[in-house]
């Protein structure tokens, strides 16, 4: 490791060897952690990143609250913070609300964030499932309030981010006096969009979230397609579309993470010519009924909802993803170099195929592995 | 009467080089060019000439060239040659100004002033050739959602698609009816559709039974003359268009005139030799939505349920609302056809005037069905006036699901859009049923042009896709982030749905 500081460039320091880390870490039996392993990791992943956005997702963060909606919601305007809590107040009862605690951090002009615990009002509930009115809610907070973004909506889980680097992101937010039995972590290069608190990761949505490493160019369609379904698009960054679309698949459609990995990842038209016939009906429906789902361009994602995590990448790999089990822990990251380093001796380690996802799945120490063809 | 008019072009011959093969006499089946014996050289009268090319490209001497008559009256940007022509030969004749193909005017074509984005940098562009690159397109009704349901660890999937059609390339050739054109055109058409893995739409005038087997490659059209309609034209298609209206023409019918109407024309329309074949303005059972649904649905009945039904209409101001009609009264594919759609035959006032661009048409069309929430419903294809890939692609982005090309292919085979169709007498052998002029198209020559035409838009079409880092096509359709307005108002940009150059 010597010359490890030595600058090349006479001019200094100023090159930039980067792109977005990912990194996942969960306890397959459901054991929360701490916050010490995925800072970590995700810190050792620091050139991928610029600065410009880090946050945590961390499930099983509130087991007192384990029936309620747990909501972190920043500000950027106290105008909207007011519009807020009347809209939370009209549609919801409203059981604990608080400033998340925060310290000193080296981070970049912070909102204000607040966490809700709440629940739905039964009156206006109607017919509507639980999780439906608090999605449509969620979307009317980020669409008429101007100023305020939803960071999570789920139960027992909550989202951290911001405008720095995660290691940063992570001390500002107090995140060691948290635990968890999944930690997604993301450090960020922005590229198309502003670096700003809302554009951080984790996208969520309900108990969804998504962190990315790449660019959708598919993101003009994908959108559009789930605006048709209620969704509206509102941090100016693609991977929001990754969130909603877990949702919607995976929540509101019910289909298993096996068959949406061939939604958002299909086989090539020309793979599925060679699959036997009934295989090769369901991907070819699959592809026409939810084409416009297909997520083009290169990305590898961590996603996990209550029980599963989920790591995926694009059909043609054009991003990293590294996976490796240790006892009850599964890790998914973008380089091996992070696992490693929390977990030095791994059971197995492998580098998953593009468009082939692993999944983490509660209470099943056996990790899904879908096998490559 | 002594006409005003002078003509158009004049032809000019270099008597050193030719050689009096008289080629050019036989080419021009508008009688355009003749030999003097007497002088042993080859003289022409220009006012017959239409500036087709023919003989130009025959001329084994090259010794023909044909300009635009410098004899023009006085310049002037509202009294135009046009209109002042227009209006002496009306006054001539006291009848309306017949014109084929598409609007010549410019002001129509908006794609000119669309740009399509490539990856820098923060995405890798991708090479087609060297990986893989999708334009496989399914044209169909699509549902919501599927059901699959979980048995023994297999998936099982419970939904059933509705029909679809299949396409190689988002590419199809747009309705051209038996009688405008030859049986030879027709063929080209259907060998070309077939080879390539894409269709051919037959037109209003039924199809000819020796092209039946090319029936998985032709979208049977049924038209407000009911032509060639008949239970086994139905069956033999592998999808049914029920025409409503045409870009060239919204509002009106068409006119096929007895001398086009041959034995073989009215064997398949139909209708007796030599008499007129008139199309009526609307069809005559569909005076509202109600009666399209009604139809619909009686072609579905009529082939069990086995294809897809497309409808198609000119683009016209309502066009979004119409289209949502279409959709929830059963139409599987919607189709299109924009202001510069092309034509056998037109009244030029029509043509040049009625109807709303194509780029305005599926931009509004497309959003007004995902508003509503019924995109899936049913395919957009796009037709009228698509020049190049480019276009395509564009009309990709926008929402399209595919195009129709009627007048790029007739180009592929031999036509210069001299925009003289309706006389018949097309010296390319397309526009004509006249059996020795049709003879100029030949079938096995012709497809291979039209079948290298397709081949050569799709790779464009995947490199410029590529170069999006885009890999396959269901990412481009309707992913308007991929477009940028150069030149367009503010209000233009938010119909199209897209922003800016250099937002």
């Amino acid at each position: 490791m010597d010359g490890i500081t030595k600058l090349n460039c006479r001019y200094g320091d100023d090159k930039d060897f980067a792109g977005c880390s990912i990194f996942g870490m969960m306890n397959l039996q459901g054991k929360c952690f701490s916050s010490e392993d995925p800072v970590k990791a995700i810190s050792n992943m620091h050139e991928r990143g610029n600065g410009l956005g880090g946050g945590f997702a961390v499930y099983g963060l509130y087991p007192e609250h384990i029936d309620d909606y747990a909501f972190h919601i920043m500000y950027l305007s106290r105008e909207a913070k007011k519009k807020t809590d009347k809209l939370l107040n009209e549609s919801f009862e409203v059981l604990e609300d608080e400033e998340l605690p925060t310290k000193e951090a080296n981070v970049l002009d912070p909102p204000k964030v607040w966490r809700y615990f709440v629940q739905p009002n039964i009156r206006k509930l109607k017919n509507k499932s639980a999780d439906d009115y608090v999605l449509e809610k969620v979307m009317r907070i980020n669409t008429e309030t101007g100023k305020a973004f939803v960071f999570s909506s789920g139960k027992n889980m909550g989202v951290f981010k911001g405008v720095g680097f995660p290691e940063d992101i992570a001390e500002f937010f107090c995140l060691d006096e948290y635990k968890g039995y999944i930690w997604v972590c993301h450090g960020r290069f922005p590229t198309n969009t502003p670096g700003w608190w809302g554009g951080a990761h984790p996208f969520n949505i309900l108990d969804w979230t998504v962190v990315h490493n790449g660019e959708l160019s598919s993101y003009g369609i994908n959108r559009r397609y789930l605006e048709m379904y209620g969704y509206k698009c509102t941090m100016q960054t693609d991977t929001e579309v990754l969130a909603y679309a877990f949702d919607l698949l995976m929540r509101r459609q019910k289909l298993p993470i096996n068959i949406v990995s061939k939604v958002l990842a299909p086989p090539l038209w020309e793979e599925i010519a060679n699959i036997e016939s009934e295989q090769a009906r369901i991907l070819r429906t699959l592809r026409q009924t939810y084409g416009s789902l297909l997520m083009n361009g290169p990305f590898s994602v961590v996603v996990a909802h209550h029980g599963e995590m989920i790591g995926l990448t694009d059909r043609l790999k054009l991003r990293p993803l590294s996976a490796g089990t240790r006892g009850d822990y599964l890790y998914l990251s973008s380089e091996e170099s992070a696992i490693r380093l929390v977990s030095p001796i791994l059971d197995k380690s492998w580098n998953p195929r593009g468009g082939e996802p692993v999944v983490g799945r509660l209470k099943t120490s056996k990790v899904v592995e879908v096998p490559a063809k | 009467m002594k006409s005003y008019l002078s003509s158009e072009y004049v032809v000019h011959r270099d008597h050193e080089r030719c050689i009096r093969c008289k080629v050019c006499v036989n080419q021009c089946t508008y009688e355009t060019h003749y030999y003097d014996p007497e002088d042993d050289k080859v003289y022409s009268r220009d006012i017959n000439c239409t500036n087709c090319q023919r003989c130009v490209v025959f001329c084994p001497t090259n010794a023909i060239t044909i300009t635009k008559n410098p004899n023009a009256y006085k310049e002037n940007e509202n009294w135009t040659q046009e209109a002042i022509v227009s209006i002496k030969k009306q006054a001539e004749t006291g009848g309306v100004i017949l014109t084929g193909m598409g609007c010549d005017k410019p002001h129509f074509t908006f794609w000119d002033r669309l740009v399509l984005n490539a990856s820098q940098v923060t995405n890798p562009s991708i090479d087609p050739l060297r990986e893989p690159m999708e334009i496989r397109t399914y044209l169909g009704s699509k549902p919501d959602r599927l059901e699959l349901k979980n048995s023994d660890g297999d998936v099982l999937l419970m939904t059933e698609l509705a029909p679809q059609l299949c396409l190689e390339t988002p590419i199809m050739f747009s309705a051209l009816s038996y009688g405008a054109v030859s049986l030879n055109v027709h063929e080209s058409l259907a060998r070309a559709a077939t080879e390539f893995g894409t269709f051919f739409n037959t037109g209003e005038g039924g199809l000819d039974p020796r092209l039946y087997k090319y029936g998985d490659h032709t979208i049977v059209q049924v038209a407000s003359g009911r032509f060639g309609v008949h239970p086994q034209y139905l069956d033999v298609g592998a999808a049914i268009e029920i025409k409503i209206g045409q870009g060239a023409k919204p509002g009106i019918g068409g006119h096929l005139p007895g001398e086009k109407v041959t034995e073989d024309i009215s064997q398949t329309r139909m209708i007796p030799i030599g008499t007129d074949a008139l199309s009526p303005a609307p069809q005559h059972d569909i005076y509202s939505i109600e009666d399209l649904r009604q139809l619909i649905y009686a072609l579905k009945e009529a082939t069990d349920y086995s294809k897809p039904i497309s409808v198609k209409i000119a683009a016209v101001h309502n066009v979004a609302a119409i289209a949502s009609g279409m959709v929830r009264a059963g139409a599987d594919i919607i189709a299109l056809d924009g202001v510069r759609g092309a034509t056998g035959a037109a009244p030029r006032v029509i043509r040049d005037n009625v109807g709303i661009p194509i780029e305005f048409a599926i931009a509004s069309v497309d959003q007004r069905l995902r508003e509503e929430g019924i995109r899936n419903r049913a395919s957009i294809v796009a037709a009228g006036g698509f020049r190049s890939s480019a276009d395509v692609v564009k009309a990709i982005a926008l929402g399209a699901d595919a195009v129709y090309i009627a007048t790029a292919a007739l180009v592929a085979i031999g036509c210069t859009v001299c925009q003289k169709c309706y006389i018949g007498k097309c010296p390319w052998g397309i526009a004509t049923t006249d059996p020795w002029i049709s003879k100029r198209i030949n079938p096995k020559i012709a497809s291979k042009r039209l079948v290298n035409l397709l081949q050569a838009w799709s790779s464009e079409i995947k490199e410029m896709m590529g170069g999006m880092g885009i890999n396959a096509i269901e990412s481009l359709r309707g992913n308007r982030l991929h477009l940028r307005g150069v030149g367009l108002t503010e209000a233009e940009c938010r119909i199209l749905g897209v922003k800016m150059a250099g937002e």
